[in-house]
């Protein structure tokens, strides 16, 4: 069970009050109706599937009901940051890199 | 009762307190403080077995969690407990303990058979003789190998004893309290840290309880674990956790403890849980878990009365059981040698010491001499003799030219071995850490910490009791700085003796035998010799993941802790690879077998889940409705009069309300308030349909998709003021809708000002539907103007039930005259039994959700989940009109222009009547083109709903079908095992297609 | 009592018998109180909590308390408040009043939750058995307030003094976790 750190509630919790809501910065375009087809289907279908550092969605949904990011590195499942949402992308080779990835 | 191997004195039973119990119904007496193991050990018992492939005869091996052999079943409430580790097993009075795998005694046993026919059982048999013909494996394969496989049998009824569970922090955990774990505990708890020490055995100390050659701090080693187990649990911030195993280490620092907590008890309180599982999130851990001793492989090295030699000690030691009584000690290592010791000093006949080395170290051999041990070295035993228990050994002496001379024949009673010590690395191993090869201590040891953790002592390979001690302060000491940042001075422990020793050997010991037809055991429990394995080489197996899996070595419940490092050494030789090459099996968890009862703790019986009830729902059991499922809820099936069937009670419901009205639970339904001056923007975005122009009061039918153009949910939104909107929700959507509000509006648009908030649970929900509906809630509700008029369909007001205040809907789900009424919930009851009174009046009946689907269905509603299944848009469901046309984007909009959800051929939702009126149709079945399609014919749809509409004294049905839409009037097929069924594509709607009967 | 927090809000309810009363741990209904969830952002935090009477917290799981009012961070933008039941409708329309075309939401949410009350030496251990916090005094000081899970249930959690807890849950979740920590107990009474 993973110990994750909330940004709202500023305290780590058990996984389970937790649900991860996929990969992280996938923003609906924002007039939909100019996107193309291969776009929306971009948006709406195709992940990195990343092995290794990535950044994802949680939600605190059994805490304060919040979504924000975290990164992780999806082989050993350690996080290496959490954010709020709306934080622009961290620089995810950065925290490759000082994690000695 | 006489126990003819116990010691004079000695050991720390309770020689005043004598229980008795039994084996295979022969009653046996042992002390408090035993194991069934050393009980039976006590009276002689070595045979307590059958091995798992070839029956053979089995006895005790080990002292601890890892024993392969002894394998017993115990009884508790009347029903066994299989497979328990008789090691493990503590001794209470009355103890009921059965052999396993035999038949029909463990004496006699039919299928010790295999044992001669093993020519025919070699490794990977499983995978070779079944193979044909194909046919046999149902009738004849399969059973035989079930009757054959497994240890012990399962309980036959359901377990009566309940499992407790705990969820824990601490700064430091430290697993395991021989000396090393008891120092760490010191140390860090010196600190004021958290501490939790836990131990899988029945006391504290490990080791120390049976180290009678050395001392601390001038003390014997079992006193001074009394004094530090004193000293700890004195401190408020130490738990003490014994019969404790840490099973598993999962990711952040969780670790998993399984607690025995009356498993050791002759009459538990039933008060108590059986077990406790303790769910630590640890800052720090300390891995003290020690090192298991090695078997070594020769001939026939399996043999009732053949241990481990440091387990002989500890039963002589720690149980006072000598395990034999003329006892040849046969090793590679230097510790073997004490037991030796220890034995002759109490008594025992050592027949031999038999060290492998050329020259073992001399102090041990002058010790031995001075003892009158007869000493052998460079000589191993190559094979062994006995048929239930062992009664003389071969020896053979190891030439310069690898080659084994015989060196005759000796008696004994017990045979001690000893190959050396391997480092207990499996929860650094569960922790994801790789372990490295250490040449120089001749086994893997931890690598880099891959969590918060770190081994000490034996389990990373440091031996001897002063270095464990001191490695064991270390770690405490580190642990509690990492987790606390605070640090403490403690004074180490001194002790003497407990020297570390040197020596060991992996692999088979070379023989003088028939190599084709000895069998010489890697892995006991699994019956793997080392001809199995150098087979599996043979044929091919080049990784040790291949070749554990083709033989099964390792993979009995002690995940080859005894067997790895031997086979290992045994395929490295077969490939001619170093041992390091061929790489090394990963331990999981559990550590050692781990009960369902424990992980399923109270999540059982009445608590297996919420069960969410309406309030409703005493009325309802006293009026003897019936209820089903759905989700966690129980909601009110149908209401049975005078002895119906349900297809009768559903019949009269229906009609019931279809002629006066009926009363309809619909508390379930998610309810959420969107509130906020951007309310009706956040419903315009979310929903298809329009919400800006819709005046308070009013409401509509709310139709939810994802981004993807799917139907996900559906529901009736009252606007209640400019700012603020009621929306309901499918019952089992609820949470989903929910969520996916709030991830909308936190992520996408969180410059909107409006908030949601469940009201789902504030209020109880009646509805009251038929053409006698008004006439119904009238004398109840205030302030509110019923007339059709002033409250048209599709209206929403806030007025009084019966005084207390209420939000009432007028809509529909049966397509008649309804309403809904909100009030607070702790007035639902009083709001339902004042209502169930009043349809009396009418004729009126209580209906439940089967009554509700029908009646729907008969209106061609949909139900979301039912009648889509996530890949129905609202152009296949024929609901284009909930679709604001004007609106610029909404979720799902631009998922419905893709070229695939315009497509032509696109299951549609229609109406399907059955040619034969009396014919049901079964949901779920498939739909074809042709009566008799040929087999592989692709279906053109299938059956979402199916029921008998009493309103048309008929079989309905509602269907997904390809391009339906056009084929309203043709006739499709549903093939049946006992025929195909014609059915005739309709609209949806099957009862008052203009809608008359709801607009009164 | 005295001691506690908010002792003046969150009483025993007179009219149940105790679910468990046990040497060292209780298990008590609390009488209903009016609970309003109110969302606002920052700006409108002030004029709310002062109408309301307590400040409402901006700390994370904080609450504040004033006489018969108590006020409860649930989320950055999401506060519970607490009051008398008689009092729901002043509340509610005096924020609203207060408020007026400032942005907000206020929802009546009473009714949807029961609560008890968990004290006694044992509070800690027995919540434990089906929470997964840490609850000790530093990491979970007096006043803290949290969602969480129960098991299988989402429940509140406020601690209002040092040995006793608040423990809310949805009405239809409460016989689930009221059950479960009555059944939890029950080891406490073995010899």
């Amino acid at each position: 069970m993973l110990l994750i750190y909330c940004p709202y509630c500023q305290v780590e919790r058990a996984e389970t009050e937790f649900h991860c809501g996929g990969e992280a910065h996938i923003a609906r375009p924002a007039d939909p109706s100019k996107a193309s087809d291969e776009d929306w289907v971009e948006f709406l279908y195709m992940r990195t599937n990343t092995k290794g550092i990535a950044a994802e969605r949680w939600r605190h949904n059994n805490g304060c009901g919040r979504f924000f990011n975290a990164v992780r590195d999806t082989v050993s499942d350690k996080f290496l940051k959490f954010y709020k949402a709306g934080e622009p992308m961290p620089d995810l080779e950065a925290i490759a890199k000082e994690a000695g990835k | 009762m006489s126990q003819p191997f116990r010691t004079e004195k000695g050991g720390r039973i309770d020689r005043a307190e004598q229980l008795s119990f039994t084996f295979d119904g022969e009653e046996m007496h042992g002390h408090k403080g035993d194991t069934l193991a050393s009980a039976l050990l006590a009276n002689g018992v070595h045979l307590v077995g059958r091995s798992f492939k070839y029956h053979r005869p089995r006895g005790i091996i080990s002292a601890g969690s890892e024993e392969p052999n002894a394998l017993v079943g115990v009884y508790r409430h009347g029903d066994q407990t299989p497979n328990l580790r008789a090691t493990q097993v503590e001794l209470y009075q009355g103890l009921e303990a059965i052999s396993q795998n035999r038949f029909p005694s463990l004496g006699f046993d039919i299928g010790a058979v295999n044992d001669s026919l093993s020519r025919f059982f070699p490794a990977g048999f499983y995978y070779k003789t079944f193979m044909w013909p194909k046919s046999f494996w149902d009738r004849v394969y399969e059973p035989i190998i079930r009757a054959a496989a497994g240890l012990g049998k399962p309980p036959k009824n359901p377990d009566q004893d309940s499992y407790g569970n705990i969820y824990a922090h601490c700064d430091v955990l430290i697993v395991g309290s021989g000396p090393t774990g008891l120092a760490a505990a010191l140390a860090a708890a010196e600190t004021g840290a958290k501490v939790i020490l836990c131990d899988e055995q029945a006391e504290f100390g490990g080791t120390l309880l049976s180290e009678t050659s050395a001392s601390i701090d001038g003390k014997e080693p079992a006193d001074w674990v009394t004094e530090t187990i004193a000293k700890l649990s004195a401190m408020d911030n130490v738990t003490l956790l014994t019969r404790t195993t840490a099973y598993g280490y999962f990711a952040h620092n969780f670790i998993a403890l399984a607690e025995r907590v009356t498993e050791h008890v002759s009459k538990p309180d039933p008060k108590l849980p059986r077990e406790r599982l303790w769910q630590v999130r640890a800052k720090e851990v300390v891995i003290a878990a020690g090192s298991i001793e090695r078997p070594m492989v020769f001939p026939e090295n399996d043999r009732p009365g053949i241990l481990l030699a440091e387990a002989g000690r500890t039963y002589l030691n720690r149980y006072g059981v000598k395990v034999g009584h003329k006892v040849l000690v046969a090793t590679a290592c230097d510790t073997a040698w004490q037991a030796a010791f220890d034995l002759a000093d109490h008594g025992v006949e050592v027949a031999a010491i038999a060290d492998m080395r050329e020259a073992p170290p001399e102090n041990l051999v002058s010790i031995a001499n001075a003892r009158g041990i007869r000493v052998e070295s460079g000589c191993v035993v190559t094979g062994t003799l006995g048929r239930k228990r062992v009664k003389a050994a071969l020896l053979g002496r190891l030439m310069t030219s690898g080659q084994v001379a015989s060196a005759g024949q000796i008696e004994c009673d017990a045979l001690l071995m000893s190959g050396g010590w391997t480092p207990t690395v499996s929860l650094y191993s569960q922790s994801r850490g790789k372990v490295v090869w250490d040449a120089e201590k001749g086994a893997y040891v931890p690598g880099k910490s891959v969590q918060n953790e770190r081994s000490a002592g034996a389990a990373k390979g440091l031996y001897g009791l002063q270095a464990s001690l001191e490695d064991g302060y270390a770690a405490g000491e580190e642990a509690a700085k990492a987790a606390t940042g605070k640090s403490a001075k403690v004074t180490y422990a001194a002790s003497t003796g407990g020297d570390a020793g040197s020596g060991g050997t992996l692999g088979a010991i070379p023989h003088d035998r028939n190599a084709s037809t000895v069998k010489a055991f890697v892995d006991y429990q699994n019956d793997v010799t080392a001809k199995d394995v150098k087979l599996a080489v043979r044929e091919g197996m080049q990784s040790i993941e291949h070749i554990k899996r083709y033989t099964t070595t390792g993979m009995a419940t002690d995940q080859g802790r005894l067997s790895n490092m031997n086979a290992l050494q045994i395929a490295s030789g077969a490939l001619q690879r170093p041992m390091t090459e061929v790489g090394l099996t990963t331990f999981r968890q559990p550590y050692t077998p781990t009960t369902f009862g424990l992980f399923a703790g109270v999540a059982r019986g009445d608590f297996f889940d919420p069960v969410r009830k309406t309030p409703s729902h005493e009325w309802v059991v006293k009026n003897g409705g019936v209820f089903e499922d759905v989700g966690q809820w129980k909601r009110t099936w149908y209401f049975p009069k005078n002895g119906e069937d349900m297809h009768a009670a559903v019949a009269r419901e229906c009609k019931t309300v279809r002629d006066s009205v009926g009363l309809f639970d619909a508390s379930t339904l998610g309810k959420i308030e969107v509130v906020g001056p951007d309310a009706a923007e956040f419903l315009e975005r979310m929903y298809t349909n329009p919400w800006k122009k819709l005046a308070p009061g009013r409401c509509r039918y709310g139709l939810l998709l994802n981004d993807a153009g799917y139907i996900t949910d559906d529901g009736v939104i009252g606007r209640l003021a400019d700012d603020r909107f009621h929306v309901t929700t499918t019952t089992g959507g609820a949470p989903s809708v929910f969520s996916t509000m709030e991830d909308y509006l936190q992520t996408e648009w969180p410059d909107l000002d409006v908030w949601i908030t469940s009201t789902t649970e504030q209020y109880a929900v009646a509805a009251v539907q038929g053409p006698k509906a008004r006439e119904v809630i009238a004398p109840f509700i205030e302030g509110i103007d019923l007339s059709a008029d002033a409250f048209p369909h599709m209206s929403v007001k806030e007025g009084t039930f019966c005084g207390v205040p209420c939000r009432l809907f007028r809509i529909s789900f049966t397509g008649e005259l309804g309403f809904e009424i909100n009030v607070p919930r702790r007035h639902g009851k009083m709001m339902w039994e004042t209502l169930a009174k009043e349809i009396e009046k009418y004729d009126g009946t209580t209906y439940g959700t089967e009554s509700m689907h029908v009646l729907r269905a008969e209106k061609g509603y949909i139900i979301v989940g039912q009648d889509t299944d996530g890949t129905v848009t609202p152009q296949d469901a024929g609901m284009t009109w909930a679709i604001g046309k004007k609106k610029l984007d909404f979720v799902g909009k631009r998922g419905l222009e893709r070229p695939d959800m315009i497509a032509d051929n696109r299951k549609q939702f229609v109406g399907l009547l059955t040619k034969d009126p009396k014919v049901k149709l079964e949901e779920g079945a498939q739909i074809t083109a042709a009566g008799n399609p040929a087999t592989g014919t692709p279906a053109e749809g299938h059956v979402t709903s199916s029921y008998y509409s009493p309103a048309l004294d008929r079989n309905i049905a509602l269907a997904v079908v390809k391009n339906g839409h056009a084929l309203e009037g043709k006739t499709l097929y549903v093939p049946m095992p006992d025929g195909s069924i014609p059915v005739e594509v309709t609209g949806t709607v099957f009862y008052d297609k203009e809608g008359a009967r709801i607009n009164v | 009592m005295s001691d506690l927090l908010a002792s003046d809000l969150i009483t025993p309810d007179a009219g149940e018998s105790p679910l468990l009363n046990q040497g060292s741990v209780s298990i008590l209904k609390a009488a209903p109180i009016a609970r309003l969830s109110f969302r606002a952002r920052e700006a409108s935090l002030k004029a709310a909590g002062s109408v309301f009477g307590a400040a409402l917290p901006t700390t994370p799981l904080a609450c504040e308390t004033a006489v018969k009012r108590a006020a409860l961070w649930m989320g950055p933008d999401e506060w519970t408040l607490l009051a008398p039941e008689e009092d729901l409708k002043e509340v509610f329309e005096g924020i609203e009043a207060k408020l007026g075309d400032e942005p907000h939401a206020l929802v009546d949410i009473s009714e949807r939750s029961e609560a008890v009350i968990v004290s006694g030496e044992k509070a800690v251990w027995l919540l434990n058995t089906g929470i997964f916090i840490d609850f000790s005094l530093d990491a979970f000081p007096v006043g803290t307030v949290t969602r969480t899970i129960f098991h299988k249930s989402p429940v509140m959690v406020w601690r209002t003094g040092s040995d006793t807890f608040v423990v809310e849950a949805w009405v239809s979740f409460m016989d689930y976790v009221a059950g479960l920590l009555v059944q939890s107990a029950q080891e406490l009474e073995a010899a």
